[in-house]
């Protein structure tokens, strides 16, 4: 798949929802019956629902012991009544976060669609679930939305941080997450393209230069700011708001930034946060 | 590309780098990350599968960004796991020091320098409690992929997604012959296949991946050739 602008063309005109095109390519593909994928799928989903449960305990620590137990801090301040994002928007983050900290703590994950993004999906699709009148059949069956997306982006840029930096990761989960609460809020196809197009920009030109080359800082809390972005993005497109920039060319874009990015802020640390003096500092704490 | 099937979204002839949704979304694994800890497990899940056996003894040596930052991405516990038989997604995965103590598995690692290969690779030298040794070099792509590079110092290429076959046999000219008929007798259809040798007339070393499961009837049938010193089978992992 090289276009989502086409895939979104041929959607509208047999009158059906992303996820339908994607799935019935890939049974084309691998021959393998729909059941099995839903299913497979549906796995997916319970165990991104359990590492969301599990994040939620605030019990987890990452091995360097820099990041983990934050995520639960946010739903503390949710339940005092005094949060500004409200109670969806507070969750969301909270849950990203929490996803990001039982993988910095090597639980268990679904990579979505890397493992240090993987908090964005899970967060946001249990959110507009619960919120929606949307069943967990349906929130598996947007997965393929998400995942199509995903393919289309992996053809024509990246998602990879040491290929593209940090916009081909977590710009790439917040469009996928963006596709999926459009999907599974009743959207268009068409809105499904343009809340990933609207959610994409926000991230292009975003660098990967962790903290002594962990998945830990600034990737944990990012997933968050992740969440909040797809949400909004989804927000936006379900009120008829258009991207400017159609997606594929948004794709494109950062497909162009990732290239020109230089080489000390993809995933080598050699630049960018992982050569503040505080973070030299962790380093030379964790090698001792 | 052939054009088997009715295509909705590809395009005739457009190069396919990604497989699968399930490329996108997952794999499930034990975190912090697809390179570094579930790429790990898997080489150390493909590597005891190499030697045969239960590992007694492993010498680890971590070369590039395995070596620099591997211990806080758990790449040390995921290698171990993976030796001990754990699945990228198994929840010990953490605990694998310990579980290694309790099973009486020793563990050293080093950092060395490998040369020109992936930065992300390794090398096991592995012993089984029945004193069988294997030598395995292999790389972490990523998003959990991996390659084994080397096997007792021959060269191959193989990415444990298929069943594969490793021979170790003396070079002789229609030696991969009979090999691939006896394949084709059970009706197994082979993937890829990679051939590399010491010289002519030396040892060879055959790796030939399947797209169906090598049944224990060839594998013992193929144990009985006169010209095979060794063969292994290696299930997708």
């Amino acid at each position: 798949m090289r276009s989502y602008g086409e895939l979104v063309e041929k959607t509208e005109k047999l009158n059906k929802k992303i996820s339908d095109m994607v799935l019935q390519e890939e049974c084309l593909r691998t021959g393998i019956p729909a059941e099995q994928l839903l299913k497979k799928m549906k796995n997916h989903y319970a165990v991104m629902r359990e590492s969301v449960e599990s994040g939620m305990t605030g019990e987890w620590r990452s091995l360097s012991g820099l990041v983990g137990g934050e995520a639960v801090l946010l739903e503390k301040y949710r339940e005092s009544g005094k949060s500004i994002l409200g109670n969806p928007v507070n969750k969301a983050a909270a849950r990203a976060m929490a996803v990001a900290e039982v993988n910095a703590g090597m639980g268990r994950i679904v990579a979505a669609p890397t493992a240090g993004s993987c908090g964005v999906l899970p967060a946001v699709l249990l959110t507009v679930q619960e919120m929606s009148d949307a069943t967990e059949e349906d929130a598996v069956q947007t997965l393929f939305t998400s995942a199509g997306l995903g393919m289309v982006i992996a053809e024509r840029a990246s998602v990879s941080g040491a290929e593209g930096g940090c916009q081909a990761e977590i710009g790439s989960a917040a469009a996928m997450a963006a596709a999926a609460a459009v999907e599974l809020c009743g959207g268009s196809p068409d809105q499904t393209a343009q809340a990933a197009a609207l959610a994409l920009k926000s991230f292009l030109g975003l660098v990967c230069d962790p903290v002594a080359g962990l998945v830990e800082v600034p990737c944990v809390k990012r997933n968050a700011m992740a969440a909040v972005i797809a949400l909004t993005a989804a927000e936006m497109a379900l009120a008829g708001i258009k991207s400017a920039i159609p997606l594929d060319q948004v794709i494109d874009a950062m497909a162009s930034i990732g290239r020109e990015m230089s080489c000390s802020l993809k995933e080598t640390s050699r630049g960018g946060l992982a050569v503040t003096p505080a973070a030299q500092k962790y380093k030379d704490h964790l090698a001792r | 590309m052939k054009t088997d099937y009715p295509k909705l979204l590809l395009k005739e002839g457009e190069p396919v780098k990604v497989g699968s949704v399930f490329d996108l979304l997952g794999p499930v694994m034990v975190g912090p990350s697809s390179s570094h800890t579930a790429g790990a497990v898997r080489l150390g899940l493909m590597a005891a599968k190499i030697l045969g056996a239960k590992v007694k003894q492993a010498r680890i040596q971590l070369h590039g960004s395995f070596a620099e930052t591997g211990k806080g991405h758990g790449t040390h516990l995921a290698l171990t796991a993976g030796l001990l038989g754990m699945k990228p997604d198994d929840r010990r995965i953490r605990e694998a020091s310990q579980i290694a103590l309790e099973a009486g598995l020793e563990t050293v690692f080093e950092n060395v320098n490998l040369g020109d290969v992936h930065p992300n690779s390794v090398r096991f030298l592995l012993t089984g409690w029945g004193g069988e040794k294997a030598e395995i070099n292999g790389s972490s792509l990523g998003g959990g992929k991996i390659l084994i590079t080397g096997v007792n110092g021959f060269e191959v290429e193989f990415t444990g997604e298929y069943p594969a076959l490793i021979a170790i046999y003396m070079d002789y000219p229609g030696m991969i012959a009979e090999i691939t008929k006896l394949l084709a007798g059970k009706g197994i259809n082979i993937a890829q296949m990679k051939v590399s040798r010491e010289g002519k007339g030396q040892n060879a070393l055959a790796v030939i991946e399947t797209d169906e499961p090598i049944t224990d009837i060839l594998s013992s049938e193929m144990k009985k050739m006169p010209m095979i010193e060794q063969v292994m089978f290696i299930d997708p992992s």
